[in-house]
C-alpha cells in the first residue's frame, strides 16, 4: 500500500464505471469546484469512460484563474521596487499582467522567486536584511493557514523586512455567486477535499440545502472521483442533497480547528474581486488592522492602471460553468499555454490548460 | 526585445523553439539530424554543460559524476563507444578547493569505469555572485559501433524504456527542498547496457537518454521529428513510490522529471523480448512501454490502466509547484 496505487486501481475504477452506467437515470451537470479536480478528470481521461450524460463543468476554484489583472499588476509593481525580493507560490508567475508577467520581469532582472513553502520566506528575509521581502499570499482555505503561520513566525523572530500582499479567498462565497446566476445549470458539486481538511465538510451544508444540490467532498485520485460521481448519481435518483464525505480518510465534519484559529488570529473577511465573477462580498481575507505594518498594500503604493481583459477571452463564463474551454474562439489558437490570453490557460489548475493538455485524443 | 527565460533551458517546447528559431542561424545538415550526438563519419561528437543545485546530491552523485555520465551517454545514444572527453570549468570565486577535489575524484572514477580519457580542458574563475558555484562543460568523442539515428523511426517499432523514471529530477527536488524522502538519482553511464544490446546483435533504430524534459520530451521529439503517433501504456512505465510521492506533493508528472541513467529505445518487434531481457539484467523495471503507430499526426498518446487515453504533451514552461 502506498496510498496512490490503490486509488488508481483498474478493477475498482471499472467496477464504479459499471455501477454508474447501471444506475444513471438522467443527465447530471457536476461542477468540480476545484481546478485540481478538473485536472484529475482530464489527466485520467474519465469523461472518455463515463456515460456522456455525466457532464463535468469547471468551477471557480483555481486561485490563479480567478485573480483579477489589477492584483497581478500590483504584484509586478511590488516586484519592480529596486530593493525587493518578491516571493510567491506556483504558477502565478506565468500570468500576464497588463504589460508583462512576473516571469518576464524576472528575466529582465527582477528578483522573483517561486517558493515551495511560504516558510522559505523566513530564510530569505534573514539572509537579506537590507532587502524588502514581499510575500504575495494566494490560495483558498488550504493555503491561508500557512500564510498565518508565516506571519506568526515573522513576528516571533522580529523580522522587519517582510511584507504580505494578501490574496486569500474562500470557497463558499463564489459558489453562492454562481448559483445565484440564472444562466448556471448545476445539479451537483465535487467539493475539494484539501480545502475541506482545513474547513471540515460541514462548510458545504448551507450550499447543499439552499440550492438542493448534492455535494461530494472528493479526493483527487480517479477512484475517489468515480466513487463521488456514483454517490451523486444515487443522490440524484433519490432526490436527496446531502454533503457526502468521500474523503473520510482526512476530512472531518469540523476540520482542522487549530488551523482555523490561527487564521482567525491574523485575518478578517473582506470583499474580493474575482476575475470573471466580479466583486463578491465576504469572499476574501485581509490582515487585521493591528497587523497593518506587515500589509504591503498599506505600506507601499500599490495603485495601478490595469488594461481590460481581452474581449475574446471567455474565462469568466468558463469559471461560472456556463461555457467550456472548447467554446472559446481563441482556445488553442491565439490562446495556448505559451501564449495565454487568460489565466485559465496559464495555471496548472486552470480548466483551459487541462483541456488543452490532455483532451484532444478522442 | 524578448528575453531568454528559464523555460528556454528546460528541455521542453520552449527550448525546441529557441533551437528552431534563433539557433537556426547555424543550420546545417548534421545539426538538422537532431541526434543526441553529431555523427561525423565513424565518429560521434557531443557537447553539454552541467549545472546542478545542490552540486552534491548524495555520497555517490555530484556534478562531476553527472557531467561524465551525461556526456558519454549522449555519444552512446548514436551507437558510439565513448573514448575521449574534454572538460571546461567555470568556477565562482570562493569555491572550496576541497569540494573541487571531491568532484574531480568522481570524474576520474567515472572515466575509469567507462574507459574514457580526459584529453583537454579549461578553467575560468568568475567573481563571486557571477555564477552558481560551479559550471562544467564537456565534450565527448567516440567511435561509432553501430549507427543509431532518429530518422530511422518507423511505424510498427516497439518502444522500450531501460528502467523506472523520474528519479534524478525527484532527487534534486528532495535535496533542494530539504525533504525527508529517500530518493536516489539514477545517474549512471549507460555504456554496459548499450554495448550489451549490440553484442547480442540487437539493432536499436533510435535511442535517447531521457534527461531534461524526461520521458515526455523524448517521445514528443520523436513523434514530431518522425511524424508518427506514439502509443504508450501507463501501466508499463515504472515509477518508484517515492518518486510518485514527490510528484504528488509538487503537482508534477513523473514523465516530465529528468533522468540521468535511463534511456528510451526503439527496436523491431522481433527483437523486443531479447532487448528487454538484456535491459532487465541492469534494471528489473525495464519494460516494453509502447509502439510507433502508423498514423502520422506526430502525437504521443498515453493509455491508462483502465483503457482511457489522453495526450502526453511535451513539457512546457518551467516546472513550478502548484499552489494548493
Amino acid at each position: 500500500m502506498n496510498f496512490i496505487d490503490e486509488y488508481r486501481d483498474k478493477n475498482t475504477i471499472l467496477a464504479f464505471k459499471k455501477l454508474i452506467e447501471k444506475e444513471l437515470k438522467k443527465p447530471v451537470n457536476i461542477m468540480e469546484i476545484c481546478g485540481g479536480h478538473t485536472h484529475s478528470i482530464m489527466k485520467f481521461a474519465l469523461p472518455s469512460i463515463l456515460p456522456k450524460e455525466i457532464n463535468f463543468v469547471h468551477g471557480p476554484g483555481c486561485p490563479v484563474c480567478v485573480m483579477p489583472r489589477t492584483r497581478i499588476d500590483m504584484a509586478i509593481k511590488l516586484a519592480s521596487m529596486p530593493s525587493s525580493i518578491f516571493c510567491t507560490l506556483g504558477d502565478l508567475l506565468r500570468v500576464p499582467g497588463s504589460t508583462i508577467s512576473l516571469l518576464e520581469l524576472r528575466a529582465k532582472g527582477g528578483d522573483v522567486r517561486a517558493l515551495y513553502s511560504p516558510l522559505e520566506v523566513l530564510k530569505i528575509a534573514e539572509q537579506n536584511p537590507e532587502k524588502t521581502i514581499i510575500f504575495f499570499a494566494i490560495g483558498f482555505e488550504t493555503t491561508t493557514p500557512m500564510s498565518a503561520l508565516l506571519l506568526e513566525k515573522v513576528i516571533e523572530k522580529g523580522l522587519k523586512n517582510v511584507f504580505f500582499h494578501i490574496n486569500h479567498i474562500t470557497v463558499p462565497a463564489p459558489i453562492h455567486a454562481i448559483m445565484n446566476d440564472e444562466n448556471v445549470k448545476i445539479d451537483a458539486f465535487l467539493g475539494p477535499s484539501h480545502v475541506s481538511v482545513i474547513t471540515g465538510y460541514e462548510l458545504y451544508k448551507p450550499i447543499a440545502e439552499k440550492y438542493h444540490t448534492p455535494i461530494a467532498v472528493s479526493g483527487f485520485e480517479p477512484v475517489d472521483i468515480m466513487q463521488s460521481v456514483l454517490n451523486i448519481v444515487r443522490q440524484e435518483n433519490a432526490g436527496t442533497y446531502e454533503v457526502y464525505n468521500q474523503y473520510s480518510r482526512a476530512v472531518s465534519a469540523k476540520g482542522n480547528e487549530k488551523a482555523q484559529e490561527l487564521v482567525k488570529r491574523y485575518f478578517t473577511s473582506c470583499d474580493f474581486e474575482f476575475r470573471g465573477l466580479g466583486m463578491i462580498a465576504d469572499s476574501g481575507l485581509k490582515l487585521k488592522d493591528e497587523f497593518a505594518s506587515y500589509d504591503a498594500e498599506k505600506v507601499f503604493d500599490c495603485s495601478v492602471q490595469s488594461k481590460n481583459e481581452s474581449k475574446a477571452c471567455i474565462c469568466g463564463s468558463i469559471l461560472r460553468g456556463i461555457a467550456k474551454p472548447y467554446d472559446c474562439k481563441v482556445f488553442g489558437k491565439a490562446c495556448t499555454p505559451k501564449t495565454p490570453v487568460g489565466s485559465c490557460m496559464v495555471s496548472g489548475e486552470g480548466a483551459c490548460a487541462a483541456y488543452y493538455k490532455y483532451s484532444k485524443v478522442n | 526585445m524578448k528575453e531568454i527565460q528559464l523555460a528556454h533551458g528546460g528541455g521542453g517546447e520552449e527550448m525546441n523553439e529557441l533551437i528552431a528559431g534563433i539557433f537556426k542561424a547555424l543550420d546545417n545538415e548534421i545539426l538538422r539530424e537532431a541526434n543526441d550526438a553529431a555523427i561525423l563519419g565513424n565518429l560521434a561528437l557531443s557537447t553539454d554543460s552541467f549545472t546542478l543545485s545542490p552540486i552534491f546530491l548524495d555520497e555517490e552523485v555530484n556534478i562531476g559524476k553527472l557531467c561524465v555520465c551525461g556526456s558519454i551517454n549522449d555519444v552512446l545514444m548514436v551507437g558510439a563507444k565513448p573514448e575521449f572527453l574534454s572538460l571546461a570549468f567555470i568556477i565562482e570565486e570562493g569555491f572550496k578547493t576541497q569540494k573541487l577535489e571531491k568532484i574531480l575524484a568522481s570524474i576520474y572514477k567515472e572515466c575509469q569505469k567507462a574507459g574514457v580519457k580526459v584529453v583537454c580542458g579549461d578553467t575560468k574563475v568568475v567573481p563571486k555572485g557571477k555564477a552558481d558555484e560551479l559550471y562544467i562543460n564537456t565534450t565527448a568523442l567516440g567511435t561509432i559501433t553501430q549507427k543509431v539515428q532518429t530518422k530511422d523511426i518507423k511505424a510498427g517499432l516497439s518502444v522500450l524504456l531501460s528502467g523506472d523514471i523520474g528519479r534524478h529530477g525527484a532527487a534534486v527536488l528532495v535535496q533542494r527542498n530539504e525533504l525527508e524522502a529517500e530518493v536516489k538519482s539514477d545517474c549512471k553511464s549507460l555504456k554496459d547496457e548499450v554495448l550489451s544490446l549490440f553484442e547480442a546483435h540487437i539493432k536499436p533504430l533510435a535511442m535517447r537518454d531521457a534527461t531534461r524534459g524526461g520521458l515526455s520530451a523524448v517521445l514528443n521529439e520523436w513523434a514530431r521529428q518522425s511524424g508518427f503517433d506514439i502509443l504508450v501504456f501507463e501501466e508499463k512505465i515504472a515509477v518508484k513510490d517515492e518518486v510518485a510521492g514527490v510528484c504528488e506533493l509538487f503537482g508534477f508528472e513523473p514523465y516530465e522529471l529528468a533522468n540521468e541513467g535511463t534511456f528510451v529505445l526503439c527496436v523491431e518487434k522481433k527483437d523486443e523480448q531479447k532487448a528487454l531481457e538484456i535491459l532487465r539484467t541492469f534494471n528489473p523495471n525495464a519494460n516494453i512501454i509502447g509502439e510507433i503507430l502508423s498514423e502520422k499526426k506526430g502525437r504521443v498518446i498515453l493509455e491508462n490502466a483502465f483503457g482511457a487515453k489522453r495526450f502526453l504533451e511535451a513539457p512546457k514552461g518551467e516546472l513550478l509547484p502548484r499552489i494548493c
